[in-house]
C-alpha cells in the first residue's frame, strides 16, 4: 500500500512543474547554509549574517577588493594617517544614496553624521540605539576591542570625519574594513526611532550596497534587488535570493536539479561527483586558516621547550594531512597562511625524525610520558575530522614512546574547558577575520594567554615585545620584519604544532560567472553575473 | 460532564508546571555555555563573559531564573531570543504556519492509507495482503526518518534518478509572494504568480510522505485490531446471520465502533508529528518550528528552546485534552465511570 501511494504521488508530482531556475530577470539562487541571526552586523558574528548583510546590503569606509585582501576605498575616497599614528582623516565620496525601499526613502545622500552614528551606536552606552536588538558588540567591544583603541570620532564637515586613538593601531585601517563597521543610515534609525519601532531598524535594513533588501521569510528565503543607483554600478544580477538550506547533501541536490547556482560548503565526499557533472564546477582556494595542535605550556612536561620540540619532530605531517584533509590541505610551518602578508618563507618546519624526537624527550628526562589529545566534535574548514587526525598523531607519538589518550567533548564545553587549560595538548585552529599577521598572532601573546583565547598559555616576552611593537609601527616594512622575527621566535620555542592550511572549495553551476573566492570566507554577488 | 472536564483540568496543571520546569532544566544540564559558543575559537575574557552573562540575567540564582521565567508565561512572554534578539513567540508564530501545513498533510495522508489499509487486512486475515501490509508497517513504523528522506531525495528529486520533486524548502525561489497567512498553499493560491500554487504542492510532496510515514503504519496497524475486535464481537455475528452484505457490516456497524480506537491514535499522533517535524524539517530545510528549535538547541539559546518546549507542549496537551472530551462525548461510559 505504501508503494501504491508513492506512485501515485510520483505521478502527481509529474503532472506539476518543478520550476527549476531560468533567467528572465537575472535571479542568482544562493543556497546559503543557514539563517541569518538579523541584519545590523555589528551585532553578531557569523559568517552567515554578514554574508546575509554587511557584504551584499552595505558598505565600510574602507573595503577589501573582490575576491583579494587588497584595501580600497569604500565609502571613503581617500584618507590620510598623522605622522604619530593616531589620527585618521577621512574624505567620504560625494553623492552616495541610501536604498530606497517600500520601507524606506531617503531624503539626503550619505554624510558623516551616518558614520557617526554606526559607530556610536556601538560605543557610546548613552547612545538612544545602544540598547536597541540586544545592544551587545562582540566585535566592537570584544574582538577588536575599539573602546580601549578609539579616543574620539569626530565629524570635521559634511563629508569628512576624523578618527582619533588611544594609541598607536597598525592594523587600524584593516579592522575598520571588517562587516561590524559597516555604515548605516542615520536617518532611517531616526525615522524608526520616532515611529516608536527601533528594533525594526535592525530586521529591515537601509544600506548603500550594491543590493537591497527585499523581504525575509525566516530559515527560508531572504529576497534582494538590486540597487539601481549604486555609487559604483549597477549590479549585472537583476536579483538576488538566499535559499537556506543547511544540509550540504540536500544543498548539493538543489544545485544538481538547477534549484541554485552556488553551494558555500559542499561535502568533501560530493566533490568528485561534482566535478564530474558536466553543467557544475568546482572553484578552490587556499583558504587564510591554520589548523594547530596547542601545547598546554602551563603544565609539566610542556613548559619544557625541548618536549614541545620533540612532539613536533615526532609527527607525520604530510601523511596525516594526505589522510585527514584528501588533497585538500597544505602543511603549515608558521601560525600565518602563506596568503597573508608578514609570512616567514625563510622558516624550516620540524622535518619527521622519530629518532631525534626521542633523543630530545631522553635530554629533557621524559621518560613513559602519558598526556591527551583533545580532539574537536565539530568539522571546522582548518580540520574536516579532528578525531582522524588526533588518531594519527597518538600513533606517531606512541612510535616515541608517548603515551597519549584522545579526548572529546561537546564543542561548546570544549572551548569553555581548553580556554580554561584544562588541556594537556588540543587541536583547534583560526580563520582570519581581518588579513593582518596582528589577527594570527594575536592567539599567542600574553594577553590571551590570560583571556584564554591562546589555547598554549603561552606567555614568552620576547615574541610579546615583538607583537606589540609591530602594532605600533605603521611602516608596513618595518612590520613585516617584526612580524617575521615573531615567527622566528614562534618556531624555536614550538608552543604549537602548526598542522595545515585548508584549501576551501566552492560548487556553482557553470552558468555562474565571475564568482571569486573570498580569502575571508564571505560570500560577496557584486559583480557576479549568469550566462544566459 | 462538568466532573470529567475539571478533573482533567485538574491533571493539566500539575504536567504543565512540570513540562515547564523539565524545558528549563534540560537546556541548562546540556553541556556547553552558549556565550562560549558564540565567541568560539576565539574565546571571551572572563570580565566579558561575566558582563555577557550578567546581560542575559545568567548571574541571578537559578530559582529566580525560573520563576521569572514561570511568571513571564502568565504573562504571555516568553522572553527574547538571545540569537536573533526577537521575542519566542513571534519566533514560534512565524514559523508555526509551517509546521502545521506539513503536518495536516502528513496527518492526512498517514489517514487516507492507513486506515483503508488496516480495514482491508481485518477483513482478509491472514491473506498475503495482511501478512505483506503488516511487514510493511512494521518497516515504516522503525524507518529512521533521517535515512528515508534522504532515499526519497535520491530516488525523487535528484535529476539522474526520476527528477519529479523538488529537493528541499517550501516554494520555488524564482516565487516572490507575500507572506500573508503563513500556510504556503494559501498564500500561493491568492498570489498573482502563476505556477507558485503548483510549486508550493510539489515541494510539499516528499516531507508528507516522510513525515506521514510514522503515523501511518500506527494507523494501519490499530485499526487492523481495532477492527479485528469489532469483527468478533456478537452483534457482527448477528448481522451476518441476518444475511446483511459484507460491505454494510464492515462499513457501518464495525467500522463505526473501530473508530473511537482509532480517532484517538490519531489525535495522540500530533506529538509524534511534531517530533518527527523536527527531523522532517531539517532534513526538508523546512522553515518550521522544528528546525527552529533544533538551531536554537545548538546555540543554547536558552529562551528560545525553554519557550518554544512550552509552546509545543501546551499544544500537545490541549489536542490530547480536546481527544479525550471528544472521546467522553463519542463513549459516555467513560463520563459516568465514577
Amino acid at each position: 500500500m505504501i508503494k501504491r501511494g508513492l506512485l501515485a504521488t510520483a505521478a502527481l508530482a509529474s503532472m506539476l512543474t518543478m520550476g527549476a531556475v531560468t533567467a528572465e530577470a537575472k535571479t542568482f539562487v544562493y543556497c546559503s547554509e543557514g539563517s541569518p541571526e538579523g541584519f545590523t552586523p555589528a551585532l553578531y558574528t557569523s559568517g552567515t549574517s554578514f554574508d546575509a548583510s554587511s557584504r551584499n546590503i552595505y558598505n565600510r569606509l574602507v573595503e577589501f577588493e573582490r575576491g583579494s585582501t587588497i584595501m580600497q576605498p569604500g565609502l571613503a575616497e581617500s584618507w590620510e594617517v598623522s605622522e604619530d599614528g593616531l589620527s585618521y582623516t577621512f574624505k567620504l565620496r560625494p553623492g552616495v544614496k541610501f536604498h530606497t525601499t517600500k520601507y524606506f526613502t531617503p531624503s539626503r545622500e550619505l554624510n558623516a553624521d551616518d558614520v557617526l552614528f554606526s559607530f556610536n551606536r556601538q560605543w557610546k552606552a548613552d547612545h538612544p540605539y545602544h540598547k536597541v536588538s540586544g545592544g551587545t558588540y562582540e566585535y566592537f567591544s570584544g574582538y577588536v576591542s575599539f573602546p580601549d583603541i578609539l579616543q574620539t570620532i569626530e565629524k570635521v564637515d559634511d563629508l569628512t570625519v576624523k578618527f582619533t586613538l588611544q594609541k598607536p593601531d597598525a592594523a587600524f585601517i584593516s579592522k575598520i574594513a571588517i562587516d561590524f563597521a559597516s555604515i548605516h543610515s542615520a536617518e532611517y534609525a531616526q525615522q524608526m526611532m520616532d515611529a516608536g519601532s527601533p528594533e525594526k531598524f535592525d530586521q529591515e535594513p537601509i544600506g548603500t550596497g550594491p543590493f537591497q533588501f527585499v523581504s525575509y521569510q525566516k530559515d527560508a528565503f531572504i529576497r534582494y534587488q538590486a540597487n539601481e543607483n549604486y555609487w559604483s554600478g549597477r549590479a549585472p544580477l537583476d536579483k538576488l535570493v538566499f535559499a537556506i538550506t543547511p544540509d550540504a547533501q540536500v544543498a548539493y541536490q538543489k544545485l544538481a536539479a538547477g534549484e541554485c547556482h552556488l553551494v558555500p560548503y559542499p561535502n568533501q565526499a560530493d566533490l568528485a561527483a561534482i566535478e564530474a557533472n558536466k553543467d557544475l564546477t568546482v572553484d578552490s582556494q587556499e583558504g587564510m586558516n591554520v589548523g594547530y595542535l596547542a601545547f598546554n605550556t602551563e603544565k609539566k612536561p610542556f613548559d619544557d621547550k625541548r618536549v614541545r620540540q620533540a612532539l613536533n619532530y615526532a609527527m607525520n605531517k604530510e601523511s596525516i594531512i594526505k589522510a585527514v584533509f584528501q588533497g585538500a590541505g597544505n602543511a603549515a610551518k608558521n601560525p600565518l597562511p602563506p596568503t597573508l602578508w608578514g609570512y616567514n618563507e625563510e622558516i624550516q618546519d620540524y622535518p619527521y625524525d622519530p629518532a631525534k624526537a626521542k633523543a630530545l624527550l631522553a635530554e629533557a628526562g621524559v621518560t613513559e610520558l602519558s598526556t591527551n589529545i583533545w580532539a574537536m566534535p565539530v568539522k571546522r574548514p582548518y580540520n574536516p575530522n579532528a578525531r582522524r587526525m588526533a588518531e594519527l598523531i597518538q600513533a606517531d607519538w606512541a612510535n616515541v614512546g608517548v603515551n597519549a589518550e584522545i579526548v572529546s567533548m561537546e564543542w561548546g564545553e570544549y572551548l569553555s574547558r581548553s580556554q580554561k587549560g584544562d588541556h594537556d595538548t588540543v587541536l583547534l585552529g583560526w580563520t582570519a577575520d581581518y588579513p593582518d599577521p596582528d589577527n594570527f598572532l594575536s592567539l599567542l601573546n600574553c594577553a590571551s594567554a590570560k583571556s584564554g583565547g591562546n589555547r598554549a598559555r603561552w606567555c614568552h616576552k620576547e615574541f610579546d615585545d615583538l607583537f606589540q611593537e609591530a602594532v605600533k609601527v605603521s611602516d608596513p616594512e618595518k612590520r613585516t620584519q617584526l612580524y617575521e622575527q615573531a615567527q622566528a621566535v614562534f618556531k624555536e620555542e614550538a608552543p604549537w604544532v602548526t598542522v595545515a592550511h585548508s584549501v576551501v572549495h566552492k560548487a556553482m553551476s557553470n552558468k555562474v560567472v565571475d564568482f571569486r573566492i573570498d580569502p575571508l570566507g564571505g560570500h560577496v554577488f557584486y559583480g557576479v553575473d549568469l550566462e544566459e | 460532564m462538568l466532573r470529567f472536564i475539571i478533573s482533567k483540568l485538574g491533571v493539566l496543571i500539575p504536567t504543565f508546571l512540570g513540562v515547564t520546569l523539565i524545558a528549563f532544566s534540560f537546556i541548562r544540564m546540556l553541556p556547553g555555555d552558549p556565550i562560549e559558543l558564540l565567541a568560539g575559537e576565539r574565546g571571551v575574557s572572563p570580565e566579558r563573559h561575566a558582563q555577557l552573562m550578567a546581560d542575559l540575567g545568567f548571574d541571578r540564582p537559578i530559582w529566580e531564573q525560573y520563576f521569572s521565567f514561570l511568571w513571564g508565561i502568565l504573562q504571555g512572554d516568553f522572553g527574547v531570543s538571545f540569537t536573533s534578539r526577537t521575542p519566542v513567540l513571534e519566533e514560534f508564530l512565524t514559523r508555526f504556519p509551517a509546521t502545521v501545513e506539513l503536518a495536516g498533510c502528513a496527518i492526512i495522508f498517514a489517514a487516507l492509507i492507513g486506515l483503508p489499509a488496516g480495514i482491508i487486512a481485518a477483513v482478509k486475515r491472514g491473506s498475503a495482503f495482511d501478512h505483506t501490509l503488516m511487514g510493511i508497517s512494521l518497516a515504516g513504523y522503525s524507518m529512521p526518518i533521517f535515512w528515508w528522506g534522504l532515499l526519497l531525495i535520491i530516488l525523487f528529486s535528484s535529476p539522474d534518478m526520476l527528477g519529479l520533486t523538488p529537493v528541499s524548502g517550501r516554494l520555488s525561489a524564482l516565487f516572490w509572494i507575500d507572506q500573508d497567512t503563513g500556510f504556503m498553499l494559501i498564500d500561493a493560491f491568492v498570489s498573482d504568480e502563476k505556477g507558485a500554487f503548483k510549486s508550493a504542492v510539489s515541494h510539499l510532496i516528499l516531507p508528507t510522505i516522510v513525515l506521514g510515514t510514522i503515523p501511518m503504519a500506527i494507523i494501519a496497524r490499530q485499526t487492523r485490531s481495532a477492527m479485528l475486535e469489532v469483527l468478533g464481537e456478537d452483534y457482527v455475528r448477528t448481522a451476518k446471520a441476518k444475511g446483511l452484505s459484507p460491505l454494510r457490516i464492515v462499513g457501518v456497524h464495525a467500522l463505526r465502533n473501530a473508530l473511537i480506537t482509532v480517532i484517538t491514535v490519531i489525535g495522540l499522533q500530533v506529538g509524534v508529528l511534531l517530533a518527527g517535524a523536527i527531523l522532517t524539517e531539517t532534513i526538508f530545510s523546512w522553515p518550521g518550528i522544528g528546525k527552529w528549535m533544533i538551531d536554537s538547541i545548538s546555540r543554547r539559546d536558552y529562551f528560545a528552546v525553554q519557550g518554544g518546549i512550552v509552546l509545543i507542549a501546551s499544544i500537545v496537551m490541549t489536542v490530547n485534552l480536546l481527544v479525550d472530551f471528544m472521546y467522553g462525548l463519542i463513549n459516555p461510559r467513560i463520563l459516568h465511570r465514577r
